[in-house]
């Protein structure tokens, strides 16, 4: 089964995504910045990188731009959780090499509908 | 699939509440003249996870309101809107106001927005003036959607030229996942492009240099379309036009007024249809909010009681717990063929059964303690809100914040700790022209210390104010009563009077103390956890409040007792002195009760046979043994047979268990099985009826006596 990684710095937020992937039966592996995202995907094969933008350590734009450095993390999907009001975020992530974007608030089932539509 | 997301919320409370304590402190440490960076970055990223928890946990009252909290501190950190001091007291506000409406929702009551739309409107007008283009351009979407919309009536479908960046899959984007979602939409056609591809000796193998020219049939609308492709569109060539039938607009004109009738029939179908689904889904949801109210109002009861802990402590937990299961197999393989030879080897096994028992115990105990910057937190802001209030500069300095602290304890220290603190600021520390015309520095300093002492807490409170006026504590409390004017004290003993219930010295009774809760409160508040505090202070340079406190509510430190067959405890903290006493010592007095003489002090003797009505050895004071007790600020001397051990008891509740008991404040079970109560020396005082009165009579009487 496909394996996500949820990067949040909310417990709330990392629960509820992470409550919905596993629901959905895919595996998922949380981290609650950057960094310790970069550590988990440099240790495991992660599938989908679903990531918050504003976080302490290192942010979500600093994650894309390490991620997509490593050779295993070249093509994988990486999905940013943004707000609105956060539109200049969106450039920046897809600058760094993100795939997307899901808008917070989401719900739920607009999340799945997210990761369907990238995983298939 | 439908997730609960109610099960959320606790964290979301939890998180949001830590999120509001940090935007508090950084507010508080922000300079204004030299704004940090970081600091603005730590208070946005707080108020940024409130709103995107509150949005997507459905309380929409938050959300909205730290929007506007959250877009001003956006335009602040992007250095669009310069931070001045009113604007901090506003987002201090602000946090107050989130932190209310979160606890509303806790407990399960609507949130009162007035505070909310009255800051609300505040930030409105500040951020008024940034605004005004954005909402023009929003406009104007709004219009082209609307064109969109109109030009897609009669379309059968979409033609969609999609040339992709070259850099397409690097950022994760792949072309056949998004022809995959189109094809979910309607039948859908796919053409390579492939004219420029170059040559295999000049190609990039992860280059994207194909375009497509796709065909979408079927009903799906310009925006599904649009959303398929909406993470590449800025950097990719996207043309959708609307597919028209060749054959349906040659067959003629008749059909097309059919096919319009039938879509708009449909449309209408569709329409009712929505909205009688959002009418059973409203239903649906008033009565799912009903069950969710009911549901967290019983929840509010049990989250009081819940804690948080670190994963560290459980698995050092985990970790002992092991090595006391290996233990004890160990013992029980010993057991199995035990000879004499083997003791030395069950001596050890028993030594290291105690070892890890105490461990686990003194562990268990930490699950419970959180350091005490918890209840520390807290002063920053009083003392900035208060210090601005009464016109005086204070800088406070914490100390021994990850000093650890039982979790109740805490939470019962925390009233006693503002009433000293406020104390400190109103009447310990001088206006600033008293300071510099003191030959101080006009900026005055509250130090709060914590730190661990044997098995205590210490927290002290130091301010460097004018200390205690000794000269009008006396005289205040000779006016009051409290002792008389021939009464030698000594500086501590001064010093100790402003414990004493009826003490005030406050000239005018002022909004932050003085207000007839004294600090007799306190003290009884400290010594209800069993603790005690104490002042130093030196005239001109400042007081020193000590609080001392047992590190945990459920363990005491105690000395046993005997009395005939039974067995007490008394908190060894109550306990001042034992002796053993001879005739001279005693002496009676009219109303029956004897008093002790020691040192110049009467100290009522209290026999604990007489006042639990059991049958001792020694009936009669000169048999047994007196131990001094202290609680409430007065002594007694109570008559035991005998002293055991000291040990640590685990207490309790009677009250849980039985019914209150008065002068009893819990029970433990020794380790012979049997129960023993814990002595409650301030309700022992109550039952024996040894109040301050007698106390008095007895030392007036005395005196008369010994004149």
């Amino acid at each position: 089964m496909a394996t996500i990684l949820a990067v949040d710095d909310s417990a709330s937020m990392r629960q509820m995504v992470s409550f919905t992937l596993k629901g959905a039966g895919y595996d998922v592996i949380e981290a609650e910045d950057g960094q310790k995202a970069l550590d988990k995907a440099k240790a495991g094969a992660v599938d989908l990188v679903l990531t918050d933008v504003n976080m302490p350590v290192m942010d979500g734009i600093e994650l894309v731009k390490n991620l997509r450095t490593l050779p295993d993390y070249k093509f994988t999907p990486i999905l940013m959780l943004t707000t609105e009001s956060a539109g200049d975020k969106k450039i920046q992530g897809k600058n760094a090499g993100a795939t997307g974007w899901l808008v917070k608030p989401f719900n739920p089932e607009q999340l799945l509908a997210t990761i369907k539509k990238v995983m298939g | 699939m439908s997730v609960d997301l109610s099960q959320f919320h606790q964290v979301f409370f939890e998180e949001s509440y830590e999120g509001l304590d940090v935007m508090e402190s950084a507010l508080l440490n922000i300079d204004l003249s030299e704004i940090d960076d970081e600091t603005i970055n730590e208070i946005f990223r707080a108020a940024h996870s409130i709103k995107g928890g509150s949005g997507t946990f459905g309380f929409q009252e938050i959300a909205g309101f730290t929007h506007v909290v959250e877009t001003l501190l956006d335009l602040i950190r992007s250095d669009q809107f310069e931070m001045k001091a009113d604007h901090v007291d506003l987002f201090l506000k602000s946090v107050d106001c989130i932190r209310t409406m979160i606890n509303q929702l806790e407990s399960g009551t609507p949130c009162d927005m007035e505070v909310a739309d009255e800051l609300k409107a505040i930030f409105t007008v500040l951020l008024d003036g940034e605004n005004a283009t954005s909402n023009d351009s929003n406009e104007a979407d709004l219009i082209a959607d609307a064109n969109a919309q109109d030009s897609q009536s009669g379309v059968e479908g979409w033609q969609i030229y999609f040339k992709p960046e070259l850099d397409i899959l690097r950022t994760g984007n792949d072309p056949v996942r998004m022809f995959r979602e189109l094809s979910e939409l309607g039948e859908l056609s796919v053409i390579a492009v492939t004219d420029e591809i170059p040559s295999i000796t000049d190609i990039d193998p992860e280059a994207c240099y194909m375009a497509w020219n796709l065909t979408l049939y079927g009903s799906a609308t310009q925006e599904q379309v649009n959303e398929v492709f909406e993470w590449v569109v800025d950097d990719s060539e996207l043309v959708v036009t609307p597919l028209i039938l060749q054959a349906e607009v040659l067959e003629g004109t008749q059909e097309n007024p059919a096919i319009e009738d039938a879509s708009d029939e449909n449309e209408i179908i569709s329409v009712d249809d929505e909205s009688d689904e959002m009418a059973a889904s409203d239903a649906v949801d008033v009565k799912s909010s009903v069950v969710k109210k009911v549901v967290a109002k019983k929840e509010a009861k049990t989250e009081n009681v819940s804690i948080r802990v670190g994963t560290d402590k459980i698995d050092d937990l985990i970790n002992m717990v092991g090595e006391l299961v290996i233990t004890q197999s160990m013992l029980s393989e010993l057991g199995k063929e035990f000879s004499i030879e083997k003791l030395p080897k069950l001596m050890e096994g028993l030594e290291q059964m105690s070892m890890h028992t105490r461990e686990l115990q003194e562990n268990v105990m930490r699950i419970r303690m959180l350091p005490i910057s918890f209840a520390f937190s807290r002063f920053p802001r009083l003392v900035h809100d208060m210090s601005k209030n009464l016109n005086k500069k204070v800088e406070l300095v914490l100390l021994g914040e990850q000093t650890e602290l039982d979790k109740t304890v805490m939470e019962r220290i925390g009233d006693p700790l503002v009433h000293l603190v406020r104390n400190s600021l109103d009447h310990g520390l001088e206006l600033p022209e008293q300071r510099l015309a003191a030959g101080k520095d006009e900026m005055g300093k509250i130090t709060l210390n914590a730190f661990h002492q044997g098995g205590n807490i210490i927290i002290q409170i130091i301010d460097d104010g004018a200390g205690l006026n000794k000269e009008r504590i006396r005289s205040k409390a000779i006016e009051n009563g409290l002792v008389s004017a021939s009464d030698n004290l000594s500086d501590d003993q001064i010093n100790d009077l402003i414990f004493l219930p009826g003490f005030s010295t406050a000239e005018a009774v002022t909004d932050i103390s003085g207000r007839g809760v004294g600090m007799d409160v306190v003290r009884r508040n400290i010594q209800e956890l069993n603790g005690s505090v104490e002042v130093e202070s030196k005239e001109g340079e400042g007081s020193v409040f000590t609080i001392r406190l047992p590190l945990t509510l459920a363990i005491l430190d105690g000395q046993l007792i005997s009395v005939g067959e039974q067995v007490y405890i008394f908190p060894l903290v109550s306990i001042v002195e034992s002796i053993q006493t001879h005739d001279q010592m005693i002496h009676r007095v009219s109303g029956g009760c004897d008093v002790l003489r020691l040192r110049n002090e009467y100290i009522p003797i209290v026999k604990l046979w007489d006042v639990f009505n059991v049958k001792p050895k020694h009936e009669t004071v000169e048999d047994g043994l007196l131990v001094i007790v202290e609680g409430d600020n007065i002594k007694i001397a109570v008559l035991v047979d005998d002293l055991l051990g000291q040990q640590q008891v685990v207490i309790k509740s009677i009250r849980e268990n039985y019914r209150p008991v008065h002068g009893v404040s819990g029970a433990t079970i020794l380790g012979d099985g049997t129960v023993s109560l814990i002595l409650d020396i301030s309700g022992l005082i109550k039952l024996a009826g040894v109040g301050r009165d007698t106390y008095k009579k007895i030392s007036d009487a005395n005196d008369n006596e010994a004149a």
